[in-house]
């Protein structure tokens, strides 16, 4: 790969031994990738905490040696200094106020605060959240970024026009202490294009829709780039947070075009942008039907759990759900977890939401989701959940099984114990 | 394992690839083959190296000391991670072989540190099956396939 000179400088340690093991690492997968050069980014969004099990042992020895091994891929223990970039923590594996109700062990989750207090002063900010776009780190058109997080890259890149590609926890280790990521994929405007035309065939408008939608889609095209046409109604952040959430999980969708809604399509044509069509699908009742059967693994009706808020909730999704649960109560049988981005806590608690949601029997969680932490009320048998996400990483995750469908049959879940969903 | 590595000198069929070297270094090992994309985190279990995806042609099979020959990663970004933490517990591939480079899988193999190949002459999901004894040496852009004997026991 050819290095600048500033790169050269950081490569041969002259600016210290964190940003040579970062360059080293750079330069490994940057050759892996058959990159040319590497390209600035100054917002970058990865995983430095230390909040699975698996961490313990390293943390014994220190943050420094956490971030060294799992943020540099460095066998060297480097000094942790300041971050280069502007740089913001994801969701974690630990609710920092509600980890006894996860069920997280005292020692594991003081861990993560000590981690937190260690990389915050580093200059890591703390947004603890899968969607980063919803609580101030909203890149621009043509931005070169260096995130991890599927469900926020697909969004980035599609929704905000900004550029990254799937980064990894050691990747943006790496570019959060250089301001560098190989410049490949989605950094470069002709791998932009679509290669796959949607038609919608049936309406989709509401989120478990475009759940479906982008469950069916990630399946067939994997990690190629569908344009939508058709009957998509015009969709919202949460529509598309979940629509890309799913497409991410079934494939490896990492960007997408809808024309006349996303920045890189104004026009059908300019979605392609001179692309032959790889190949045409349809979309219509039977895909429906396929995705909703695939994400729908339970048989057993009785609801041990409700999970809502995959990819993390917006502040009206929380309200929506208070609404919903305002002056009832859930079952007995039942536990109801929504998350959130504890900025946005913040909020539904100056709403009321949380004690409106707390007095019907659910909690409202930040900072993390079961998927992540594997923590999930003991004893779960069955999850209903609203994200498509979810319900395809939790049964292979946890070995529990999942409903999925709307937040209206999922908060009727929460109320009666029993799962009464299905389509429309 | 041994046995069929010293099956291979015995006249085994031997099929030579060429390709292009992901992550340098030599390493050899029996197949272990999917038609499937694999998820790290959510895909895998980073303690045994299972692989634990629902609907997975390999669900419940580990890649431990196996040469892993696989289309390529989907799913999240958590991909390098869990293959960097199975390096940790000991129970990564001891080589990978792949068709379609992405981010995911380019540094999943990088922090795996085991030897790894992509672009092959031929399409490694046909010419290599589970069983077959298989030699990664990515330092001079070649792989080495000796297929098992017909009558060899799974």
């Amino acid at each position: 790969m050819k290095l600048t000179d500033h790169e050269k400088s950081m490569l041969d340690g002259e600016q210290g031994r964190a940003k040579a093991r970062a360059m080293d690492l750079l330069l490994r997968y940057g050759e892996a990738l058959g990159a040319e050069r590497l390209v600035e980014t100054n917002n970058v969004a990865g995983a430095f905490n230390a909040s699975t099990p698996s961490v313990r042992e390293l943390a014994k020895r220190g943050f420094d040696a956490v971030y060294s091994e799992l943020n540099l891929d460095s066998p060297e223990i480097v000094e942790v200094p300041r971050m280069a970039a502007n740089t913001c923590q994801l969701i974690t594996g630990i609710d920092n106020e509600r980890w006894r109700i996860q069920g997280i062990p005292d020692d594991l989750a003081d861990q993560q605060k000590q981690a937190e207090a260690y990389f915050g002063r580093r200059g890591i900010n703390m947004f603890a959240t899968c969607t980063p776009y919803q609580v101030g780190n909203v890149p621009v058109k043509g931005e070169h970024c260096a995130w991890m997080e599927s469900s926020a890259v697909v969004y980035c890149n599609s929704v905000l026009g900004a550029r990254t590609n799937t980064e990894g926890k050691e990747s943006t280790g790496a570019a959060a202490l250089t301001g560098r990521i190989p410049y490949w994929g989605y950094h470069i405007t002709e791998n932009r294009r679509g290669t796959h035309l949607v038609e919608v065939e049936i309406d989709v408008d509401d989120i478990m829709d475009w759940g479906l939608l982008g469950y069916y889609l990630g399946e067939i095209v994997d990690d190629e780039i569908p344009v939508l046409t058709g009957r998509c109604h015009q969709p919202s952040l949460i529509k598309l947070k979940h629509f890309g959430a799913a497409a991410a999980s079934s494939g490896g969708v990492e960007m997408y075009h809808i024309p006349e809604v996303t920045p890189e399509a104004r026009s059908l044509e300019e979605a392609f942008g001179g692309n032959a069509i790889k190949d045409t699908l349809q979309y219509g009742a039977a895909e429906r039907r396929i995705a909703y059967e695939n994400l729908n693994c339970a048989t057993d009706r009785n609801v041990d759990f409700v999970m809502l808020g995959c990819p993390h909730n917006s502040i009206d999704q929380v309200s929506l759900i208070a609404s919903l649960l305002e002056g009832r109560k859930i079952s007995l049988n039942t536990q109801l977890w929504v998350h959130t981005p504890r900025a946005l806590r913040e909020v539904a608690d100056r709403n009321g939401y949380t004690s409106i949601i707390g007095e019907a029997g659910g909690v409202v969680m930040s900072d993390t989701c079961p998927a992540i932490s594997r923590h999930m009320p003991r004893g779960t048998k069955v999850v209903a959940t609203d994200s498509a996400k979810q319900a395809h990483y939790l049964p292979a995750i946890t070995g529990v099984s999942a409903w999925f469908g709307s937040v209206g049959d999922c908060i009727e879940a929460a109320l009666t114990g029993r799962w009464n969903g299905g389509l429309p | 394992m041994s046995v069929k590595g010293l099956g291979h000198a015995d006249g085994a069929t031997k099929i030579v690839l060429r390709g292009r070297k992901v992550v340098g270094g030599c390493a050899e090992g029996e197949a272990i083959v999917t038609q499937d994309t694999i998820s790290g985190w959510g895909g895998i279990n980073e303690r045994d190296g299972t692989i634990i995806e629902r609907r997975h042609e390999l669900r419940g099979r580990s890649f431990k000391d196996k040469v892993l020959v696989f289309p390529g990663a989907k799913g999240s970004s958590g991909w390098s991670a869990y293959f960097h933490m199975a390096r940790l517990n000991g129970v990564a591939p001891r080589a990978m072989v792949f068709n379609k480079m992405t981010t995911k899988i380019a540094l999943g193999a990088v922090v795996t540190r085991a030897p790894a190949m992509t672009d092959l002459d031929q399409d490694p999901l046909r010419v290599i099956e589970t069983g077959d004894w298989v030699k990664v040496d990515a330092d001079n852009g070649i792989v080495e396939i000796f297929k098992r004997p017909p009558e060899a026991s799974g």
